[in-house]
């Protein structure tokens, strides 16, 4: 851990509410220790603007261990920064060299609207689970755990696109705007388990007309989504979740079909 | 004293208490509970499994999480595992032991029919988690795989990884936003509860600020559940997200819910040290690590070689030699204290000298490097991002720092505060840890409350008490409302000259250097002198910008930290009246020959239960005794 010193300039997107207009500011970020997090970087800098009486930059954060998802906006044009696999609070400062100017943008998607500077509402990712993110199973109604075997392989698939943290990377970095890797993955978590078998076409069906509703975009497969995720989340879940989509609008046909169109 | 400070522990024997406590509590007709409502304050494992199950059960709830999405309640980044007594490993786990362990692993300081009852619990967690889709890790064979935790002999530990509390709190996440579909749970995100409204003795709702628009909010409920985690961050710098505050509790405490054991606080061995002045939190590496990791720091002090240049004759691996039995899985007070120890006689390692090692070489020679990576993967990447430096190649530099806190809100048999109508659930309340919890036993709490008692024990006092129907109109409501606006506003015109944080810091300082990993009675007076001056130079002092009627985190860290600052004062209070030394309180002047806590049983045996007298008074300390008729009581030890 040898700690050096860099100084920066960052022009940071400063919006006072929803409806403000929006326009870049710029600050100088001196003497940043490099062992530090970039959002550690910003505390400093906020530190300095809240003894001068100006109001601090806003940004999302919580856990600053990159696993609850609230932190997250664009340097440079890249979700969560240059660094792949890492959210913007594990990012450390030794990935910049001294001198360099960073542009810091919130996540910019209809469906994202922006509360204050670089912090957005991402709500519609919420309903989205809501409309069908679950299974079904009440508290107190559930078997032994062990009556229900799950190949280890499958196991860790279903985690693997469990792992999502709903930071909102994907959308921001698409340029669709779309949701569908994040919509994929709880898709996928769920339909690669027996127990959520049972309500997948229900689920499948549900998650995709909300996320159309939220009005985020559609997918060109260009891969932008998954590059930029800090969970690796895999473009195959996009994949099977047009797949569970399809097979459920196939049956939900003959489901309502019921023999009236002759 | 309160009426209400009874533990209201159910007669007959240990095993059958909860059993027939169930069938003894009275029932709401499934017709009525729509007519009944709940007050859910936090969204974590313990607030969204409450919330999800009763919606489930038919109450109307109102939830509420200071974040954005309830997903992001601080639960989710416990990474190690949770506990249950289903002894799939066949190797001798039963009920009892767990309730034994955790008892013993509490040094004695928790109540036996409270911890019997979360033992219990425990295989009904798992089997809840599993039916939801949590993606518990599994052996080829398709069943569950266990890891061995700190202070158990047996392996009975589930996990997903290193993030099995992201997973089983997207579980319960996802059980509570089915109940928002369909329309039994409303979600308030972005709300922080700033004060408790009571109505005839009763807590009656809360009065939250809308983060976004700064109103302030008056909402009412039949009853209030609170589930707003623990309050490590009076240290400034510990594991706990940057959110994690002690208001909420606070609050009620004010109201006259009694504050439990607030010196019982948590100091995780396995952190990654502090590497300087603008350093926000901690990283916790899990306690996992120390299946496969040994704790080591070299036998001479002052060597600074690097780790790989010190022969094997030349190490102490203090852990192995002091505690054969339980090696490096000693418990976590323990293991904190040992690594204090070593660095305090000068044997610490790196550039500050205030950590010890955690080495994988062993564990990679006799596994492989891919076995450790399918275990460990995402700790030692989140490693390696913070340090710079790569744990498969040098070990893993940690040190302790505070993490969880076994104190608060005390609580009865029901979970139930002192205050008629609101219950403590998870993190919050003090109820099942002791002096010490042991590792992934908190998810284990936390979800042992939300889904399998609270939902109970609400219904109880529904179906006892004839609550009224309350308006937020209500006298009540409007001065607690008036009180919170003009507190909010003497912050605002405070104008000082120095910003929150630094304030927080001072605090955080005071805290670690006098009520930390070990206490004394001359640095718990000499805080006890600092935190009214800081407390004073805080209210006159502290720079909040902008306007507390749009978003203001400046306004919204000032809120915690006044919070933050008056109970700093209440944990050294109850540190300097606890003269022994359990679980994660050492008291210097209270040990053994050989450096071990020395507990008094004669005259501690008991939960300590602060009563807030206000503001000009010091606050009274009550008593409430712990008989321990299961368990002998005894000396721990994990030689």
């Amino acid at each position: 851990m040898a700690d050096k010193k860099i100084n920066l300039t960052l022009k940071v997107w400063r919006q006072r509410g929803p409806k403000e207009k929006g326009e870049f500011k710029t600050y100088e970020a001196k003497n940043v220790s490099t062992d530090e997090s970039f959002l550690e970087m910003l505390d400093q800098v906020n530190e300095n603007l809240v003894k001068k009486g100006e109001d601090p930059i806003v940004f999302d954060h919580d856990c600053r261990e990159g696993i609850c998802g609230s932190c997250g906006f664009m340097i440079n044009g890249d979700a969560h920064g240059p660094q792949k696999s890492t959210t913007v609070c594990q990012l450390h400062m030794r990935a910049f060299k001294d001198g360099e100017v960073l542009t810091l943008e919130p996540w910019r998607a209809t469906a994202f609207p922006i509360q204050k500077d670089l912090m957005v509402d991402r709500s519609a990712l919420d309903r989205i689970v809501q409309s069908g993110g679950f299974i079904t199973a009440n508290t107190g109604s559930a078997q032994d755990a062990n009556s229900i075997l799950i190949p280890k392989t499958k196991a860790d698939e279903a985690f693997e696109s469990a792992t999502c943290i709903g930071c909102g990377a994907c959308v921001a970095s698409c340029k669709n705007a779309a949701a569908h890797l994040f919509t994929s993955a709880k898709i996928s978590h769920l339909a690669l388990l027996p127990q959520g078998e049972v309500e997948a076409e229900r689920r499948a069906l549900r998650m995709v007309a909300q996320m159309d509703a939220e009005g985020f975009g559609a997918c060109t497969s260009t891969g932008a989504c998954s590059a930029s995720c800090p969970k690796d989340i895999s473009l195959t879940n996009i994949a099977r979740m047009n797949r569970e989509y399809l097979k459920a609008s196939i049956n939900r046909k003959e489901e309502s079909g019921g023999g009236g169109d002759g | 004293m309160a009426s209400n400070f009874d533990s209201r522990i159910p007669g007959g024997p240990l095993d059958s208490k909860w059993t027939q406590h169930k069938f003894n509590m009275k029932l709401v007709n499934p017709a009525n509970k729509r007519k009944h409502s709940v007050i859910v304050v936090g969204t974590g494992l313990a607030g969204a499994s409450a919330a999800a199950s009763m919606g489930e059960l038919g109450y109307q709830v109102k939830a509420f999480c200071v974040h954005e999405s309830p997903r992001r309640a601080h639960s989710v980044a416990a990474q190690g595992g949770i506990n249950a007594a289903k002894n799939y490993q066949n190797d001798g786990d039963s009920i009892f032991r767990l309730f034994y362990d955790t008892v013993k692993g509490g040094d004695f300081r928790a109540r036996e029919a409270n911890v019997y009852r979360l033992a219990q619990l425990s295989v009904d967690i798992i089997d809840q988690a599993v039916a939801q889709g949590v993606p518990l890790a599994r052996e080829y064979g398709g069943l569950l795989a266990n890891r061995s935790f700190g202070g158990a002999q047996v392996s009975r530990t589930f996990y997903a990884r290193g993030q099995t509390g992201q997973q089983l709190l997207l579980g319960a996440y996802s059980g509570m936003m089915r109940q928002v579909d369909g329309g039994n749970v409303q979600l308030y995100s972005r709300r922080e509860m700033l004060d408790l409204v009571m109505i005839d003795g009763k807590a009656r709702g809360i009065i939250v600020r809308n983060l976004l628009t700064g109103e302030i909010e008056s909402h009412e409920a039949d009853c209030v559940v609170m589930c707003t985690g623990g309050y490590s961050n009076v240290f400034f710098l510990s594991t706990n997200a940057m959110a994690c505050a002690v208001t909420a509790a606070w609050r009620a405490h004010k109201r006259g819910a009694y504050f439990a054991n607030p010196c019982f606080t948590q100091i995780h061995p396995t952190c990654i040290p502090v590497h300087g002045d603008l350093q926000s939190k901690l990283t916790l590496m899990s306690e996992s690590l120390r299946n496969d990791g040994r704790v080591w720091v070299p036998k001479n002090k002052g060597d600074k070689r690097a780790a790989k240049d010190i022969p094997e004759a030349e190490r102490d691996y203090y852990l192995e030699r002091i505690y054969p039995s339980f090696g490096n899985l000693a418990p976590r007070d323990i293991a904190s204290r040992q690594a204090k120890f070593r660095c305090d006689e000068g044997r610490g390692v790196g550039e500050t000298g205030q950590a010890v090692y955690l080495d994988f070489s062993d564990a990679i020679k006799r596994l492989g490097r891919d076995k450790i990576a399918e275990r460990y993967g995402n700790l030692f990447q989140m490693y390696e991002k913070i340090t710079g430096e790569n744990p498969y190649e040098t070990p893993m530099k940690i040190y302790p720092a505070p993490h969880y806190t076994m104190g608060g809100l005390w609580v009865d048999y029901n979970l139930m505060s002192t205050i008629p109508g609101l219950f403590v659930a998870g993190e919050a309340n003090f109820s099942d840890h002791g002096a010490n919890r042991l590792g992934a036993s908190a998810l284990m709490q936390g979800l042992a409350d939300g889904y399998f008692v609270v939902p109970y024990t609400v219904s109880d006092y529904i179906a006892n008490n004839k609550v009224e129907k309350v308006s937020t109109s209500h006298e009540a409501f409007k001065a607690a409302a008036e009180g919170v606006r003009a507190e909010i506003s003497k912050l605002m015109s405070v104008k000082g000259t120095r910003t929150v944080d630094s304030f927080h810091k001072e605090l955080g300082r005071l805290m670690w250097e006098h009520c930390g990993m070990s206490r004394n009675e001359k640095g718990l007076k000499e805080a006890l002198v600092q935190i009214p001056k800081l407390r004073e130079a805080f209210w006159s002092d502290v720079r909040i910008p902008g306007d507390a009627n749009e978003i203001n985190t400046e306004l919204e860290k000032a809120c915690r930290v006044a919070d933050f600052i008056e109970l700093g004062e209440l944990m050294c209070r109850d540190a300097l009246e606890r003269k022994e030394s359990c679980g994660g309180h050492f008291r210097d002047e209270y040990q053994t020959p050989d450096n071990e806590a020395l507990r008094d049983d004669q005259n501690f045996c008991h939960v300590a239960a602060w009563e807030w007298k206000g503001a000009s008074q010091p606050p009274v300390r009550h008593q409430e005794e712990l008989k321990f008729e299961n368990i002998k009581l005894s000396a721990r030890s994990y030689k």
